[in-house]
């Protein structure tokens, strides 16, 4: 199997002495001294109080941290905090820490994580960021329980949001994903989320993990295989999402560049399973869902719109090869309107979406210089959205988002149209 | 005397005939060298079309920008262009073959000179090809990620990357050729020093503001995080 080959002989020595688990839990690092303690604690408390009896393993690969994140983590035992626990445990809870190299990314770490899976026959997985302010024990019983007790393959978080919060997932992503592969998914890049180790070993499998865009894309990519696959899919309520500020900011483009370039990568890989889908199904969702406002947020939407009117003017040549003439008339018709008036459609949106996924497809430009070009348009749409949103109340939103949903699935055809049309 | 013109006529007839003998089988090996050149060539250009066309040649130009740049030229795509080279490098390659079979001596030398020269044009050529592919990749990055990050005048960074690489690919094809060696490295030092002069006098006195705007911007991102471009949402 090719997992040998990647996997450090003191990382296989590590898992062999652990033997077989129930549930692991992978928590990737990189310089996360300030929150580690806390994440592990929590998902510590949280497996020995809801799976007491189950055999389970910590997971952690660090990418070359010297802020001492490795040590803590392994050092974080339970007695530190038997206070919060009714029961003593009652099995020893592993912790198996490797190193990966930084220049693999995220990605890197997930393979590791999903080869200890298969390597250690898990029943249950986990993947938690180690960045978590918000992190509770009841966290590891809501990514755990559902695959664990209920059988399904993969679980997707769902996070209490600010209003404006998470704007390329529900503006790109969610109803992207759900039109095209016919799953309702709230988050489908959570940091968070549960897969079975069926899932684990088959996406392990899988002949892509050289490509580049699993550096930063692999969680777009497994929600997508998940989703592509004949696999139980869920999703579980866990709260507000915390992170500590501390991480280093990842721009907008490149944000882009990794996440919008995983989807349409993972659309082209997917093609046989999704083309012929029609419309959308939910898939259950466990937990209690609540809505709170997590207080006011301060946006240059000028700003915004500024960077999206000069972005359409000075990328106009490169525009003109992505999308199509109307398509492009009428976003410049958007850009050259008075600000108070900037209004980006949803069928404008949507269609502006499918183009570049199309043009994606066909390889029309090199596919970073294209993602990169995506960046302004979603800035003018951002822009709109948050006029056009700022009074609404949590519900309104949410019809408003449930109607860009639609809009994505009506507009399928006309994508699969474009998407054939060179192949 | 009428002997003496009868065997001088016969002489030169017999020398004629001798050099017409001595030149006809060359004269004939250079047009069939010519010939089967020719075919050669034009099978050759088949060949490569076809390749060009099954590894869609066509559209990695196109994503590159090279097809566009080809077309602003009139010139025909890059497949076709392609093909027509690799013809008439053969093609003409089997030609001097043929003036070479006639065995002149001041043309064999000519023409082994050019044999030598061949390679370095052939260097030449790829060098700029390569250097307008790099160029058109470079300025089309740099545009991107001027508008993304909020630069000034994005249009014309990217233009200056694009002249500058160009400028450096025809400098290194020329100098493979052997072209004005010392006056083409001094012309471009000239001209590299030339925009970095007015670059610096433009941004000096012309863009202080910019330049302000610029490093103010730099070392006062923390403290104006929330009226940055993206203000405080979280995108993902």
């Amino acid at each position: 199997m090719a997992k040998g080959t990647f996997l450090s002989d003191d990382f296989l020595r590590q898992l062999t002495a652990v033997g077989e688990v129930d549930i692991l839990v992978g928590v990737p690092t990189s310089n996360n001294r300030k929150t580690i303690e806390h994440v592990v604690s929590a998902i510590q408390i949280g497996l020995v109080k809801y799976f007491s009896r189950a055999r389970t393993v910590l997971i952690n690969p660090d990418a070359g941290s010297r802020d001492g994140t490795s040590e803590l983590l392994r050092n974080a035992s339970l007695p530190d905090f038997r206070t919060a626990l009714a029961t003593p445990p009652l099995r020893t809870m592993h912790t198996v820490t490797t190193r990966y190299h930084s220049s693999l990314g995220p990605g890197g770490a997930l393979r590791l994580i999903l080869a200890a899976a298969d390597l250690l026959r898990a029943k249950a997985c986990a993947i938690v960021s180690p960045d978590l302010i918000s992190i509770t024990p009841e966290w590891v019983d809501a990514l755990i329980r559902p695959i664990y007790h209920e059988g399904y393959d993969y679980l997707a978080p769902i996070y209490q949001r600010q209003k404006f919060d998470g704007l390329l997932i529900k503006n790109i992503l969610s109803p992207l994903i759900s039109a095209v592969y016919g799953y309702r998914i709230e988050e489908p890049v959570g940091g968070e989320f549960g897969l079975s180790g069926n899932l684990a070993c088959d996406l392990l499998g899988q002949d892509l993990w050289h490509e580049d865009f699993i550096r930063y894309g692999a969680p777009v990519w497994m929600t997508a295989t998940a989703l592509s696959g004949n696999y139980r899919l869920c999703q579980s309520f866990l709260g507000p999402k915390i992170q500590s500020s501390n991480q280093v900011e990842v721009g907008l483009a490149d944000t882009i560049q990794r996440v919008v370039g995983a989807l349409f990568r993972s659309l082209e890989m997917h093609e046989p399973q999704w083309i012929s889908r029609n419309g959308s199904q939910t898939v259950p969702t466990f937990g209690f869902q609540s809505e709170l406002d997590l207080g006011p947020l301060r946006v240059n939407r000028k700003k915004m719109c500024d960077m999206f009117r000069t972005g359409v003017a000075e990328l106009f040549s490169i525009l003109g090869k992505i999308l199509s003439p109307a398509t492009l008339a009428s976003i410049q018709q958007v850009a050259q309107s008075d600000e108070s008036c900037c209004h980006f459609t949803d069928e404008l949106w949507v269609k502006t979406v499918y183009e570049f996924a199309i043009a994606y497809h066909h390889s029309v430009m090199n596919r970073d210089h294209l993602l990169q070009a995506l960046t302004p348009i979603y800035r003018g749409r951002i822009s709109s959205y948050l006029l056009e949103n700022h009074g609404a109340s949590f519900q309104e939103l949410k019809a408003r988002i449930e109607s860009l949903r639609v809009r994505y699935e009506n507009l399928k055809p006309y994508f699969i149209t474009g998407w054939r049309a060179k192949a | 005397m009428e002997n003496i013109l009868v065997n001088s006529l016969t002489t030169t007839l017999q020398n004629l005939s001798g050099m017409i003998a001595h030149f006809l089988p060359r004269l004939i090996a250079m047009i069939a060298i010519i010939v089967i050149g020719g075919i050669i060539a034009w099978i050759l250009k088949v060949i490569v079309r076809r390749f060009l066309w099954f590894v869609k040649f066509n559209q990695i130009c196109e994503a590159t920008g090279f097809t566009q740049m080809l077309a602003k030229a009139a010139l025909p795509s890059p497949t076709e262009l392609l093909s027509r080279l690799v013809f008439w490098v053969v093609w003409v390659s089997f030609l001097l073959f043929g003036f070479n079979a006639l065995e002149i001596a001041p043309l064999q030398e000519e023409i082994s000179r050019f044999f030598l020269f061949l390679p370095q044009i052939f260097v030449a050529i790829v060098i700029l090809f390569v250097g307008v592919l790099a160029a058109n990749f470079f300025g089309r990055a740099t545009l991107l990620t001027a508008v993304n990050t909020n630069w000034p005048s994005p249009r014309l960074l990217s233009s200056i990357v694009r002249f500058l690489i160009i400028t450096l690919a025809v400098t290194m094809a020329l100098e493979r050729i052997g072209l004005g060696r010392g006056v083409v490295e001094i012309a471009f030092s000239i001209a590299f020093g030339a925009v970095m002069l007015g670059l610096a006098l433009a941004f000096g006195l012309g863009g202080r503001d910019v330049a302000r705007k610029l490093l103010e911007r730099h070392f006062l991102e923390n403290e104006e995080k929330e009226d940055d471009q993206d203000g405080g949402i979280s995108h993902l």
